[in-house]
Parts: C-alpha cells; sequence; structure tokens
C-alpha cells in the first residue's frame, strides 16, 4: 500500500473516499487528514452522512472507493481480528449513548474491560471508578440507562469509550438534543479528555458554536464534497457562501429551504392528481 | 383497436413476471442471509460454552420463564385429551387402554408441537423483539466498535438457551399431559388407575415413540430460536420494523413447525 500521500502527523487518513447509498451518493471523492492529539470536527447539514462517515472509519460499512488509514492499518484490509485489534484502541460515542439496557451504569462501564482483558474484579472496579469520576457521574453507578438522563446517558457512554484508554475518540453528533448545561459539560469533557489522556478526537456535529468553540480544525460537507476547511477561524471568515450560511444559520441561501420541486403554481393547478 | 386487449395483457403478464420474479429474488436473499447468520451462529458455541454464565442467563429467560404456560398448558391439554379418548374408547370397551392414547398423543405429537408453538410465542416473539430493539438503539453496532462480536456475545447464548430449553419444555408438557389424563381418566371417569400405568407402560416404545418425539422438540427449537433471532438481526430498525418481526417470528414459527412436524412424522411413523 502507498502510505507517501499521508502526512506524517495524521493519525487518520480518508483519502479520495466515495460512498452512496441506493442512488444516492453520499460522498463524492472526498480526502480527509485527522491530526494526532488535535480535535478535528466534521460539519454539515443534517443528511450529509456524518455518521456514515465515522462506520466508514470503524469499518462497520465499506466505501464503494477509495482508502481509509487509521494509525498506519487499512481499515478495509484488515482482517477481521486485526480490525477487531484496531477497534479496541478506537472509541466511539453514540449518538444514542448505546448503553447496553440490561446493565447498570457500573456494568456497561466494566463491560469493555471485562471482555477484553483478565484483569480481577477488583481492579476492574478500580478502573471503572476512575473512568466514572472523570465524566463526573461515580454517584450514579448503581443506576440503569431507563434511569438517566440524555446527558448523563451520553457522558456514561462516554466513560465507557475511555474504559480501554484508546487513541482515539470518534464523537457522533455530542451536542444533539442537550439542554445547554449539558451541553456546556460535554464541551468541557471533550476538551478536558483530549489534552489529559493525549487522545485525538473525530467530532461530528452540526452545532456550530459548541464545536467551533473545541475544535482545531473543522471540516464542513455538504452534498458529499469538503466545502470549506480550515481553523474555527479561518472558517469564520471564510468567503464560502455555503460556509456563511451554515454557521450563521440563514434559512436560505446556496443550501436551498426547499426541498427541490416543480414550479409553486403549475403544481397547485394540475388538480386531478391525488399527489 | 383490436390490438389492445392482447397487449393489455401482455403488459400485465411482464408485471406478473416482474412480480413474481423480484419477489422470488427476495426470499432467496432472506434465505441466503439467514443462512449466513446461523453459520455465524453456531461458529460462536465455542465461545460460549467457554463463558457459561452468559449461557445460564438466557435459559432462565428463556427457559425457566416459560415454565408456568407450558405447565398448565400442558395440564390442559392432557385433561382433555383424557375426556375425549374417554368418550371414543368407551364406545368400543377399551377405555383401559387410555393411558397409551394420551400419552402416545403427547408424546408423538401434542408435546413437542404444542410447546414450540406456546414458546414461539412467549419466548420468541421476546427475543426478536429484544434484538430489533437493540439494534434500533445501536446497541449492537456499539458493541461491534467496542470490539466485541454482538452474534458471539449475544445471540449464540440466546440461541443455544432456545435450542436446549426446547426439549426440556417439551417434555415437561408431555409429563404434566400424562398426569392430567390421569386425573380426568381415573379421578372423574372411573378408568382403572393400575391399567392405566400399566397399559402406557406396555404400549409405549422409548426409541420409537419418546426419541421421536425427543427428535421433534430438538429440531423446533432449533428452527423456532433460529427465525426468532435472524428476524430481531434483520428487523427494519424502527417501531414498526420491529413490530413487523415480531409478527413475522411467530407466523413463520408456526408455519415451521407444523410443516416439519408433518414431514418428521411421515419419516419417523410413515413405515408402520
Amino acid at each position: 500500500m502507498d502510505n507517501s500521500a499521508i502526512p506524517q502527523n495524521s493519525l487518520v487518513s480518508v483519502q479520495n473516499l466515495s460512498f452512496s447509498r441506493g442512488n444516492k451518493k453520499i460522498f463524492d471523492d472526498i480526502s480527509l487528514e485527522f491530526e494526532r492529539g488535535k480535535i478535528t470536527a466534521i460539519m454539515g447539514p443534517s443528511g450529509t452522512g456524518k455518521t456514515t462517515l465515522l462506520k466508514l472509519i470503524g469499518g462497520q460499512l465499506f466505501p464503494a472507493q477509495g482508502t481509509i488509514t487509521v494509525d498506519g492499518n487499512n481499515v478495509h484490509r484488515l482482517r477481521r481480528t486485526e480490525l477487531y485489534n484496531l477497534r479496541k484502541r478506537m472509541g466511539m460515542l453514540f449518538q444514542s449513548g448505546a448503553l447496553l439496557t440490561d446493565m447498570s451504569v457500573f456494568d456497561n462501564v466494566a463491560f469493555p474491560l471485562r471482555e477484553h482483558t483478565h484483569l480481577p474484579e477488583s481492579m476492574i472496579r478500580t478502573l471503572v471508578l476512575m473512568k466514572l469520576q472523570a465524566v463526573g457521574l461515580r454517584g450514579a453507578r448503581k443506576l440503569m440507562p431507563n434511569e438517566l438522563s440524555g446527558g448523563m446517558a451520553r457522558r456514561i457512554a462516554l466513560a465507557r469509550a475511555i474504559a480501554l484508554d484508546p487513541m482515539m475518540i470518534m464523537y457522533d453528533e455530542p451536542f444533539t438534543g442537550q439542554d445547554p448545561i449539558s451541553k456546556g459539560a460535554l464541551v468541557h469533557l471533550i476538551k478536558s479528555l483530549n489534552t489529559i489522556l493525549g487522545l485525538t478526537s473525530i467530532v461530528v456535529s452540526h452545532d456550530v458554536h459548541e464545536t467551533a468553540a473545541i475544535a482545531d480544525y473543522i471540516y464542513v460537507i455538504s452534498e458529499g464534497k469538503v466545502v470549506g476547511q480550515g481553523t474555527p477561524k479561518e472558517i469564520e471568515q471564510s468567503e464560502s457562501e455555503w460556509v456563511q450560511q451554515f454557521m450563521t444559520g440563514a434559512a436560505d441561501g446556496p443550501a436551498h429551504f426547499h426541498y427541490p420541486a416543480k414550479d409553486y403554481v403549475d403544481d397547485l393547478l394540475s388538480t386531478g392528481k391525488r399527489y | 383497436m383490436r390490438l389492445l386487449p392482447c397487449t393489455l395483457n401482455l403488459k400485465l403478464m411482464t408485471e406478473f413476471l416482474q412480480q413474481l420474479g423480484q419477489n422470488t429474488r427476495t426470499s432467496f436473499t432472506k434465505l441466503g442471509r439467514g443462512s449466513f447468520f446461523l453459520l455465524q451462529t453456531l461458529s460462536g458455541t465455542l465461545s460460549v460454552l467457554i463463558r457459561p454464565r452468559l449461557l445460564l442467563n438466557q435459559m432462565y429467560s428463556v427457559g425457566v420463564l416459560s415454565f408456568l404456560i407450558i405447565t398448565i398448558s400442558g395440564l390442559f391439554v392432557g385433561m382433555v385429551l383424557g375426556l375425549q379418548g374417554y368418550y371414543v374408547l368407551s364406545d368400543f370397551g377399551a377405555e383401559e387402554t387410555l393411558g397409551v392414547m394420551v400419552a402416545a398423543s403427547l408424546v408423538r405429537e401434542l408435546g413437542p408441537v404444542v410447546s414450540a408453538l406456546l414458546f414461539a410465542g412467549r419466548a420468541g416473539s421476546a427475543l426478536t423483539a429484544e434484538i430489533g430493539l437493540m439494534k434500533a438503539t445501536e446497541q449492537l453496532s456499539g458493541m461491534e466498535m467496542m470490539a466485541v462480536d454482538p452474534i458471539k456475545r449475544i445471540i449464540t447464548p440466546r440461541f443455544l438457551a432456545g435450542f436446549l430449553s426446547m426439549p426440556l419444555l417439551a417434555a415437561l408438557f408431555s409429563a404434566i399431559g400424562v398426569i392430567g389424563g390421569q386425573m380426568v381418566g381415573s379421578g372423574l371417569l372411573g378408568v382403572d388407575d393400575g391399567a392405566y400405568w400399566s397399559q402406557m407402560q406396555a404400549n409405549m416404545d422409548f426409541r420409537d415413540d419418546i426419541l421421536n418425539g425427543v427428535i421433534k422438540s430438538i429440531v423446533f427449537g432449533f428452527v423456532t430460536s433460529w427465525i426468532a433471532l435472524f428476524e430481531g438481526y434483520d428487523a427494519i430498525p424502527t417501531s414498526e420494523g420491529v413490530s413487523r418481526a415480531t409478527t413475522r417470528t411467530v407466523v413463520n414459527s408456526a408455519f415451521s413447525i407444523l410443516g416439519l412436524d408433518f414431514i418428521l412424522t411421515v419419516f419417523m411413523f410413515g413405515d408402520n
């Protein structure tokens, strides 16, 4: 495999990636670099396949074209056991938290440790309590997932994602549907975990302010293409109309308010059709 | 104008063939996915046997929790068999053979079939809904990202639990049914108690009757667990998708149980 095109310092490298679902092209020949130790954000409107990108990086989906390299490994060329070994070093925070609903908070965080290590229970307890302390929920360890608020569930899921001390974490829409306090807590957590644990973070989000506050580098994606990239400052000053519309949240602009349709007047006057 | 009905027919015909072809293809693809799923499930057997705790937990929720419905249904089926059998047999003065009739019907047919149908309704639907919801809430995908194979960790223990519980539940069903038949036959209708048991003992064969019944219930347990888990795993991850999958589990399990029962009966009892 030719690694020469990958910059030295990048942990995850996406090159010339194309992916479609049915007839819809989700990614059309995009290339992204995620630097070690940095927080890189992928932004873009809903439905641009941001979650799909994380699943591609995690090897859950296969691209139609292009390569994804994580720490020097071509994710989609790995054997199953190699892929699983790589995944142990990748944490992922799902939008819903994806906590196992039949286990308590403690058991959820202990789950990866129990599955992948042969540590004694006393050591697992210490580790779990440390991870829970890091997200501020050590006191909630006896609760069941259905007793948690959305923000708490996401923090528990974060504690679980860092249980095996991964080299990177992928956050899928960490701020969506959170109240301002939870959002603040998550922003703080993502930033501090990244610094303290020396992680590489990939944040997929459409929450402009929260993401811009913590990201070191931002890619803005729309309709399968990268429409803007740079540091948060550069993005804010971007001259691309599209990026401006997204950052300021204008209803109409290059991204249209209306779903493509035929002429409004014609549509209203064409009677006799059901739809 | 005269050509019109002909072209219309042709169009209908093409549409019909297209539909038929498409349906056949969808069914076969699903069958293929199902078989692949089964292979993956079976390949996890060893890793489950190393951690018997996973299996025991599932045996509890799939098997032990089905105890009540199986016991009560078994008792009633046995009692009805006692009544109906007595009415028919007493016409011929053969009410002493009531024990044979009750035991043979239960061990050969009703035990495996009815308990499998109940099992599909009680445990199969629960399995489908559980797996379907785990998929819908990204728990399966989350597990995959934690480098834990959801098939080995979640599906295989449930499959083995269903497969092992079924013969035990069927045996329980038949045993309680025989007692139910005895309660009605000798307790209520006055068949001689000794005749009930001794006729049963003399005329029931271990290999022909009991073993064949056990084989049937093993097959039903295998098929029902497979269908239930696959439907859950293959469900469209929405509330509507999961509800449809649950319905399909019960319907397809019932069809498979009854169809397979006929085939198995032909092979087991066809030559005498």
